[in-house]
């Protein structure tokens, strides 16, 4: 019986995880969070008890079927919570579980990594009180806990009009929601968002909500800096309107975010080559039509391989895991292949009238940081250090600038600062974006305690 | 900064508080918090930061929540690093967010 | 075209060294690197500075080379982040105590003074260390820098003195035509020079086989790791007898360390670290540092470096082709001694000689067979052309070549071990 691994309990993880399963084949999953959903269907806590609808809004539905559909199969597949892989050589993972390092031979590999929020630095964006969008609804939903009393939404994308709705619905004094993105241009894409069909209602909902509660939701905006308060934390957060008019606006927190990017750094370690998406101005592992990597027994699922959206994940999942089937000889998998890749097409569409019309990713802000502007949050590398080392120093890429400035050396291996580093340095050195480069995972993925490698011993 | 009973933190609490409590330490003050709550929201309910950045003055008080941006590690008072975001507080751990530079 | 003084294979430490040495004596240079500047070896090695511990035969040259560490910041503009800490090398029994002390004894010779601590003062010294030290040598010149700084810094040096830098440029092809060195480049390009040096480290064997002495050169992926920033205290460089463990902190905090090895291919120029020699090195830099254990390891990373049987490098000038001057297979510990040796490949070059002694390094100490005197291609010539091209050298290089004796006893002993592979015709080496 080959070893089936499915590396992400999240949406498209768990529906890969239910194809197989209905076909008879028991994966091992594994998750680094304790309980499945990923981010968006995240669980509670085991001790926090909320009304579900209140939770998870209109997604509830298919959070629910996604929820369901992991606990009926949870008891039949070998699943292990609480596991983060770390490294990954031919065909043994590294993981490290509650109990310990521990290794795991795969022959074939779902990868169902999932994203995190697109990040452009701005001054004071380092302070106490901002978070990412995605923090900031973790916060409301894992911890039902608000960021601040009276948090500012700054960004653009699907995302900001949804969180700035939940802390809004829960009571919250939202100050505005800032969208870099102009009117005319979500005006534009009209045609393109109408194929999102309910998504695309909802986010209609979400804006007529706000405008009717007197939230202020403000387009074309560029933020000039946030900054303290007397605690040392964020106070006040300066903007220019679309007219190039200054604003004030005081708050005591901010939710920022510019879309989303994939998690890859798996699918670096695994050998699959990336290639660059100029629509989503990020570089992404690469996969045929049926979510196949160029690595044999490597398969690709959900946002962790290019920004698709939770609805498209759960297609995608099944997707790989029918790929996954028929190359291992079953019948039956290659029509549904073709239906789901029909409705995929649409989501497809939706997605790109989404990131690269109507919520097009300001690209402008990022490379025109100020020089003192620290971009990599980790080690505290400034834009102009960044400058220095392409014209100075000819890095001319971003590893060699990595290498020179330390950018991407952090704890979180550039997975935060590296588009906005990737803007700087093509800006400045007046190239294309994918002549940058990206910088490249490196294990362990995330940081290791020494102590995991003494368990070892130990054991 | 003086500590006061009611100290104001960043994050505020919604609903949901019907749930155990469980006692802890932060910066060796003893500290309620209720099961289910990670260690970040322990410490950003009665604070605004949680960790001084290593390589300048500011103070910095997470990030992503999801464990993705490695801004919000803090220790156990043995040293042990936690990720404060997807760390469940415990009940009696001891947690540091001031280094000796901070005293 | 116009003929270059000296063109340099390799824009490693050791070649970015070269350049700017020959251009500070005037000389046309011409590098040509197939990546970037100082990205294998150079820069990815551990950053240790130690003259401590070296084969004997390497002090002279290390001691050199830590004169050029000295002044770095007035030689290329930059320190590199070097930092004279001392080098701590630790010693876990008896034996290796007594072993450290003998080498203090020898290390005198060549003027490198070591400070004994023994087992009383080595926890009063350094509070920090692990159960298992029994003692110590500290050498108070030797500490570490940053890998990857140092080589790019050398080579924007070297390009400001006027020497001709082309990274992104492979060079395919390299011969002599009884004048000059020509070599063939990826780009289309030809470039001729007078004296070409081989500094093209891990692949150094590739371009001497080119010249007719193919040299046992194996690749050695050294497995690094490195921890997030914690508060600093480990000042010196941290070394151990056996050498299965090296541990240095950087100022802003980070914990490098290093132990076992990944996996290399030297034809791909691919590298990588491997998680079970992650997890052993990290137990042994626990075991040493005991604080390290609340640490976390942030970041791991290979690359190739070129290895030589006896452990120490090539440096010297051809035993077939004169005007070919080697300078490779450093085996892992070459990053203190690269600006140095860039000063000697200078003083070869130009003056056909030089003062510091690197005799052991030459390349005929791996002797050439019969067999593989078959396999020379263009760069072999006879003795009578060899002599006739030397009047236009600079300088009488004849003097490091053999004598027609040592070359009757080198065949002797091909014919004595047929087995060495040294003497296999079997070259170029294949990967690992």
């Amino acid at each position: 019986m080959p070893s089936i691994v499915i590396i992400g309990a999240g949406p498209a993880g768990v529906r890969a995880a239910e194809t197989l399963v209905r076909a008879g084949i028991l994966p091992t999953v594994i998750d680094e969070a304790p309980a499945s959903g990923g981010q968006i269907y995240r669980r509670l806590p085991p001790s926090i008890v909320r009304d579900f609808k209140k939770v998870y809004g209109f997604e509830a539905g298919r959070a629910r079927s996604v929820h369901r559909a992991f606990d009926d199969l949870r008891e039949q597949i070998d699943y292990w919570p609480d596991s983060a892989v770390w490294s990954a050589h031919g065909r043994t993972l590294g993981v490290i579980t509650k109990s310990g390092p521990s290794e795991l031979a795969w022959d074939r590999l779902i990868l169902a990594t999932g994203a995190m929020d697109r990040v452009i630095p701005f001054k004071g964006w380092t302070l106490p009180g901002v978070y990412t969008l995605g923090g900031a609804q973790v916060a409301l939903k894992y911890q039902a806990c608000a960021i601040g009393d009276r948090p500012i939404f700054l960004g653009t994308g699907p995302l900001l009009y949804l969180v700035a709705y939940q802390y809004a619905a829960a009571g919250v004094k939202v100050a505005g929601v800032l969208d870099t993105a102009s009117a005319g241009a979500k005006r534009g894409a009209i045609f393109g968002l109408f194929s999102g069909g309910g998504m695309f209602l909802k986010g209609l909902y979400y804006l007529a909500w706000l405008r009717a509660h007197g939230i202020p939701v403000i387009s074309g905006v560029r933020p000039v800096g946030a900054c303290a308060g007397p605690e040392g934390a964020v106070h006040e957060l300066e903007w220019r309107d679309a007219r190039g008019s200054h604003h004030r606006t005081v708050c005591d927190s901010i939710a920022m975010g510019f879309g989303l990017k994939s998690e890859a750094q798996i699918a670096d370690l695994c050998g699959i080559p990336f290639a660059f998406d100029p629509g989503q101005r990020q570089w992404v592992p690469e996969q045929d039509s049926d979510g196949r990597t160029a690595i044999n027994g490597v398969y690709l699922a959900g946002d962790g391989a290019g920004i698709k959206g939770a609805a498209a994940a759960e297609l995608s999942g099944e997707r790989a895991a029918h790929a996954l089937l028929h190359d291992l000889g079953h019948a039956g998998s290659a029509g549904r292949i073709k239906t789901l890749n029909r409705r995929l097409g649409r989501f497809e569409r939706f997605r790109r009238a989404l990131d690269e019309k109507a919520f097009k990713f300001p690209a402008d802000l990022a490379a025109s940081a100020d020089d003192e502007l620290m971009i990599c949050r980790c080690e505290g590398v400034t834009a102009g250090e960044l400058r220095h080392a392409a014209h100075e120093l000819g890095a001319a890429e971003i590893n060699r600038a990595k290498a020179f400035t330390r950018v991407g050396m952090g704890r979180c291996q550039g997975r935060v600062c590296g588009p906005a580093a990737a803007e700087i340095l093509a800006n400045s050195l007046g190239v294309p974006l994918a002549a940058i480069g990206r910088l490249r995972g490196q294990m362990p993925i995330k940081p290791l305690p020494m102590a995991a490698f003494l368990d070892e011993a130990a054991s | 900064m003086p500590q006061t009973a009611h100290m104001q933190g960043q994050f505020r609490r919604i609903n949901a508080t019907d749930r155990p409590k469980v006692r802890c330490t932060v910066d060796g003050d003893p500290v309620e918090a209720l099961t289910g709550d990670t260690v970040m929201t322990v410490l950003l309910l009665r604070g605004r930061s949680l960790r001084r950045f290593e390589f300048g003055a500011e103070r910095r008080a997470g990030f992503c929540l999801i464990g993705v941006c490695q801004d919000c590690w803090v220790h156990r008072a043995d040293g042990t690093p936690l990720r404060a975001c997807t760390t469940l507080v415990e009940p009696g751990v001891a947690l540091v967010t001031k280094g000796a530079e901070d005293a | 075209m116009r003929t270059f003084d000296v063109a340099i294979i390799g824009g490693g430490l050791v070649g970015c060294s070269a350049a700017l040495h020959l251009r500070c004596r005037d000389a046309s240079v011409v590098l040509l690197e197939r990546g970037q500047c100082g990205s294998q070896a150079s820069g990815v090695n551990y950053g240790g500075v130690r003259q401590q511990g070296r084969d004997l035969a390497e002090l002279p040259l290390a001691r050199r080379s830590r004169r050029i560490w000295a002044e770095l910041e007035a030689l290329v503009g930059t320190d590199c982040e070097f930092e004279a800490t001392g080098h701590l090398k630790l010693a876990r029994s008896a034996a290796e105590m007594a072993a450290l002390e003998e080498y203090t004894e020898r290390a005198r010779d060549f003027d490198l003074k070591l400070e004994r601590i023994g087992p009383d003062q080595i926890r009063e010294r350094f509070p920090w260390l692990g159960d298992a030290i029994v003692g110590g040598s500290f050498c108070a010149e030797d500490g570490h820098a940053n890998p990857r700084l140092v080589a790019p810094a050398f080579a924007r040096a070297a390009i400001a003195a006027g020497a001709d830098i082309r990274e992104g440029t492979e060079v395919l092809e390299a011969t002599h035509d009884d004048h000059d060195f020509e070599l063939r480049l990826s780009d289309g390009a030809t470039v001729r020079a007078r004296q070409l040096i081989n500094a093209a480290g891990a692949w150094g064997s590739t371009i001497s086989a080119w010249f007719g002495e193919p040299v046992p050169e194996d690749v050695l992926a050294p497995n690094m790791c490195v921890t997030d920033p914690i508060p600093y205290f480990l000042a010196p460089n941290l070394g151990v007898c056996g050498g299965d463990i090296y541990v240095r902190q950087i100022r802003r905090g980070n914990v490098i360390f290093g132990g076992g090895v990944g996996v290399a291919d030297r034809d791909q120029i691919k590298a990588r670290p491997l998680a079970d020699s992650t997890a052993q090195a990290a137990r042994l830099a626990v075991g040493l540092v005991p604080r390290l254990e609340t640490a976390q390891v942030i970041r791991t990373w290979s690359g190739i470096e070129g290895v030589m049987p006896d452990g120490l490098p090539v440096i010297g000038p051809s035993g077939t082709s004169p005007g070919l001057i080697h300078a490779f297979g450093f085996s892992g510990h070459g990053f203190q001694l690269g600006p140095g040796v860039g000063a000697v490949l200078c003083e070869l070059a130009l003056d056909g000689a030089t003062s510091t002694p690197i005799a052991a390094f030459g390349i005929n100490r791996f002797p050439i067979t019969e067999n593989v005197a078959a396999l020379r291609g263009p760069a072999a010539r006879d003795r009578s052309a060899h002599e006739r091209s030397t009047q236009q050298y600079k300088g009488p290089i004849l003097q490091q070549t053999m004598t027609k004796g040592e070359t009757t006893w080198f065949s002797l002993l091909a014919d004595a071990f047929p087995e060495r592979s040294c003497f296999s015709p079997a070259w170029p080496l294949a990967a690992p």
